[in-house]
C-alpha cells in the first residue's frame, strides 16, 4: 500500500464504505423528493425570511428612524448582527483553506457544508451595513468609480472602506473556491442521474467536467492556491471588521488587542454554527458514517482553543483597562459589567468563556446532545459579545447629558429574525439539491480513513504482502 | 466517427502500474479519467506541470501594483484631499484594500483561467466515455486513430483492466 495511516488514528469513514457507495450515499439525498418534514421547516424558515424582507423593506421606506437608533447610540443591532454573521462565516474558510494547508483530513468530511455555510452567511452579513445606508439604492457610492463630483473618491483611509473591499473579495473569492469544488461532484450527480433534464441540468452545473488527467491536475492547483490566498484572506477580513471599531477613539474599542480576538471569536462561533448544522444534517441525509463523532470531536477541540483564547481576550481587556490608568476606559468596562447593560455582559461571559470548557471532558465532547446545545449557547453567546461591544462602548457618552438607554425595536428584531430565516432557508435548499459531503474528497482519503480499510491494512491477507 | 477504447481499473494503484506499463510498451495513451485526483498520475503520464499557480502570482502582482497606484494617484493626483491630517500618500492606510484586490485578481484570473485551459463551461457537452469514471472505475482512453486495437487490448489486460470496452463518438 502506497497510503498508510497510524492505526491510533480513528477511521473518518465508517460502516464499510468502497466508492461506490460513497456516491450512492452522497447523491441519494439530490435523487429523492424531499420529505414532508423538510417541506414543513423549509416553509416556515422561508416566512420568517418573508418576515425579514418585510422589515427590510419598512425600514427603507421609513428611514433608520424605524429602528431604535439615537443620536448616541448610532450602531446597534445592525452592526451586532453583521460582524455575527461575518464571523459564522469565518468557520467554513478555516475548514476548507487552512485545514487544508494543514493536511487535516477530517475537513473532507465538514468542508462542502461548511463551506456552503460561509457563503450563505455572507450574504445576510452584507445586507445589514447596506440597509445601515438609509439609501441602499445609493450604494453604489461605496465603489471608486469616476463620477462627476470631481471625481470625488471614497476614502481609501477609513476602515469602514477597508471593510467593502475585505467582504467583497472574501464572498467572491469563498464562492469561486466553492463552486471550482463542486465541479466533480455535479459531474457525479450527473453520470448517476436517470432522467434526461437531470442530466441536462447537472452537466451545466458541473461544467462539462470528466475527471480528465490534466483537469485534475489543474484543480489541485488551483485548490491548493485558492486556499493559500483564503487563509490570509480569512485573517484579513476580520482583522479589517475589527477596526471599524479599533481604530476609533471609543473607550472600550480603541485596543491593539482587537484584531486576533475578533478572528478568534469568529472561528469560534462559526464552528459552533457548523455543529448546529451538522448534527441536523448528518442525522436528516443520514451521513453519519462520514460526518462522524470524531469529525464532531475535533471540531470541539477547535472550540476550546478559540473559546479560550477569547476568554483570555476577554480578561486582557479588563486588566489593560485598570491597568492603563485611564479613567474613561476603566468606567467603560466597570459599565460594561456593572452598568445598566450587565446582563448582556454576563451573559456573554458565561456562554463565551465557562462553558466551552466544560468540553475538556472527553465524555461530554463526544455527546451530540451535549455538543449540539453548547452550539447555541455559544452562537447566543457571540451574539451578545458583539452587542455588548457596540452598546455598552457608545450608551454612555463623553457627556453625561447625552447618556441613553437603547432597544431595539420590532422592526430591527424582525430584520435579525429574517436573516436566520434566509440563512436556514438556503442551507436547506443546498442540502437538497447539492453534494453535502465532498464525494470526491472522501474517495481520495477513503484508504487511508476508512475503517474497513485501516482494518485490512492492520491485519493484512493471508496471501498478501507485509509491509 | 472517432472510435476509441476504454480500458476500466477499479483501483488507483493499479491504475498508477498499468500506465507507466502501457507507457512502456509504446502506446500513446489518450487521456485518463478518474472519480477523484490520483496523485502521481500526472508524472505517470508525463504531463508537464501546471503553470496555474504562475498565472496566479502575475495576477496578484498586477493586482497589487494596480491597486496601489491608483489609489496613490486618487489620492496626490486627481482630487488631493486632506484626510486627518495624514499625508496625501499614506501608504500603510492603503494596505488593506491593496492586499484585498491583490487576492481578488490572482483568484479569479486563476479560475477563469482553469476554467479556459481546460474546455470548461456550461455549455459543454463532454464526451461521455463511461459514466461509472465518477464514481469507482478509472478509465484510460485509446484513440484508435494513434494505436492498434489488438495491443492495446493485450497490454489493458496484462496490466489488470477489469474491462475493456469499445466506444464510438459521431465527429
Amino acid at each position: 500500500m502506497s497510503a498508510y495511516e497510524s492505526q491510533i488514528r480513528e477511521p473518518l469513514v465508517t460502516g464499510s464504505k468502497d466508492y461506490h457507495q460513497i456516491t450512492k450515499d452522497i447523491v441519494r439525498s439530490t435523487e429523492s423528493v424531499p420529505p414532508l418534514i423538510w417541506f414543513l421547516i423549509t416553509g416556515f424558515t422561508a416566512t420568517v425570511m418573508t418576515i425579514g424582507f418585510i422589515a427590510i423593506g419598512y425600514t427603507v421606506w421609513m428611514g433608520i428612524g424605524a429602528w431604535g437608533l439615537n443620536k448616541t447610540v448610532g450602531w446597534a443591532w445592525d452592526i451586532t448582527n453583521f460582524v455575527w454573521w461575518i464571523g459564522i462565516g469565518h468557520a467554513g474558510t478555516l475548514i476548507s483553506a487552512i485545514l487544508l494547508i494543514f493536511r487535516q483530513r477530517w475537513r473532507t468530511g465538514i468542508n462542502r457544508s461548511a463551506e456552503a455555510m460561509t457563503i450563505f452567511a455572507v450574504m445576510c452579513a452584507g445586507l445589514f451595513p447596506a440597509i445601515h445606508m438609509g439609501r441602499p439604492w445609493l450604494a453604489f457610492f461605496i465603489f471608486p468609480y469616476p463620477n462627476t463630483r470631481g471625481p470625488l473618491w471614497v476614502n481609501f483611509t477609513s476602515p469602514l472602506l477597508w471593510d467593502v473591499f475585505a467582504i467583497s473579495t472574501y464572498f467572491t473569492v469563498s464562492l469561486l473556491f466553492w463552486y471550482s469544488g463542486l465541479l466533480p461532484d455535479f459531474a457525479t450527480i450527473r453520470d448517476q442521474a436517470k432522467g434526461k433534464i437531470r442530466k441536462m441540468i447537472y452537466n451545466k452545473l458541473s461544467f462539462g467536467w470528466t475527471g480528465s488527467a490534466k483537469h485534475w491536475q489543474r484543480f489541485e492547483s488551483l485548490s491548493l492556491v485558492l486556499a493559500g490566498l483564503a487563509t490570509p484572506l480569512v485573517l484579513s477580513v476580520h482583522t479589517i471588521v475589527s477596526f471599524d471599531f479599533a481604530t476609533s477613539v471609543i473607550p472600550g474599542w480603541h485596543t491593539t488587542i482587537f484584531p486576533p480576538y475578533f478572528v478568534a471569536g469568529a472561528i469560534f462561533s462559526g464552528f459552533a454554527m457548523v455543529l448546529t448544522l451538522m448534527i441536523i444534517t448528518r442525522k436528516a441525509l443520514k451521513v453519519e458514517d462520514y460526518i462522524t463523532i470524531n469529525h464532531i470531536e475535533s471540531m470541539n477541540k477547535i472550540i476550546i482553543l478559540t473559546g479560550s483564547i477569547v476568554g483570555v481576550a476577554y480578561l486582557t481587556e479588563l486588566f489593560m483597562a485598570w491597568y492603563s490608568g485611564f479613567p474613561y476606559e476603566q468606567y467603560a468596562f466597570y459599565n460594561r459589567a456593572l452598568g445598566p447593560y450587565w446582563w448582556a455582559y454576563w451573559i456573554m461571559m458565561t456562554c463565551n468563556v465557562i462553558s466551552p470548557q466544560l468540553f475538556w471532558f472527553k465524555k461530554l465532547r463526544r455527546s451530540i446532545y451535549f455538543t449540539f446545545v453548547m452550539s447555541i449557547i455559544i452562537n447566543i453567546g457571540m451574539w451578545f459579545e458583539r452587542f455588548v461591544i457596540i452598546v455598552t462602548s457608545l450608551h454612555r457618552d463623553y457627556l453625561p447629558s447625552s447618556w441613553v438607554y437603547y432597544s431595539p425595536t420590532i422592526v430591527e428584531m424582525g430584520i435579525y429574525l429574517g436573516t436566520l430565516g434566509l440563512f436556514f432557508t438556503l442551507f436547506l435548499l443546498f442540502a437538497r439539491a447539492f453534494p453535502v459531503v465532498a464525494i470526491a474528497e472522501v474517495k481520495a482519503i477513503l484508504k487511508t480513513s476508512g475503517d474497513k480499510q485501516k482494518r485490512e491494512q492492520h491485519e493484512p491477507v493471508a496471501n498478501g504482502h507485509h509491509h | 466517427m472517432d472510435k476509441y477504447i476504454v480500458g476500466l481499473f477499479d483501483d488507483d494503484e493499479v491504475l498508477l502500474k498499468a500506465v507507466a506499463a502501457v507507457r512502456k510498451a509504446g502506446v500513446k495513451i489518450h487521456d485518463v479519467l478518474t472519480p477523484f485526483p490520483v496523485h502521481g498520475l500526472d508524472t505517470a503520464m508525463g504531463i508537464k506541470e501546471s503553470r496555474l499557480h504562475t498565472v496566479g502570482f502575475i495576477a496578484g502582482a498586477i493586482g497589487c501594483i494596480s491597486a496601489i497606484s491608483f489609489i496613490v494617484w486618487t489620492n496626490t493626483v486627481s482630487y488631493p484631499l486632506n484626510i486627518g491630517g495624514k499625508p496625501f500618500a499614506a501608504i500603510p492606510s492603503y494596505i488593506p484594500v491593496t492586499f484585498e484586490i491583490t487576492v481578488l485578481s490572482a483568484s479569479i484570473t486563476m479560475v477563469v483561467s482553469f476554467f479556459v485551459r481546460s474546455g470548461l463551461s456550461i455549455f459543454k457537452e463532454p464526451r461521455i466515455f463511461d459514466e461509472r469514471t465518477t464514481d469507482n472505475r478509472f478509465a484510460m482512453i485509446f484513440d484508435l486513430k494513434d494505436v492498434d486495437a489488438g495491443k492495446v487490448k493485450e497490454v489493458l489486460k496484462q496490466t489488470g483492466a477489469v474491462e475493456v470496452n469499445e466506444k464510438n463518438f459521431e465527429s
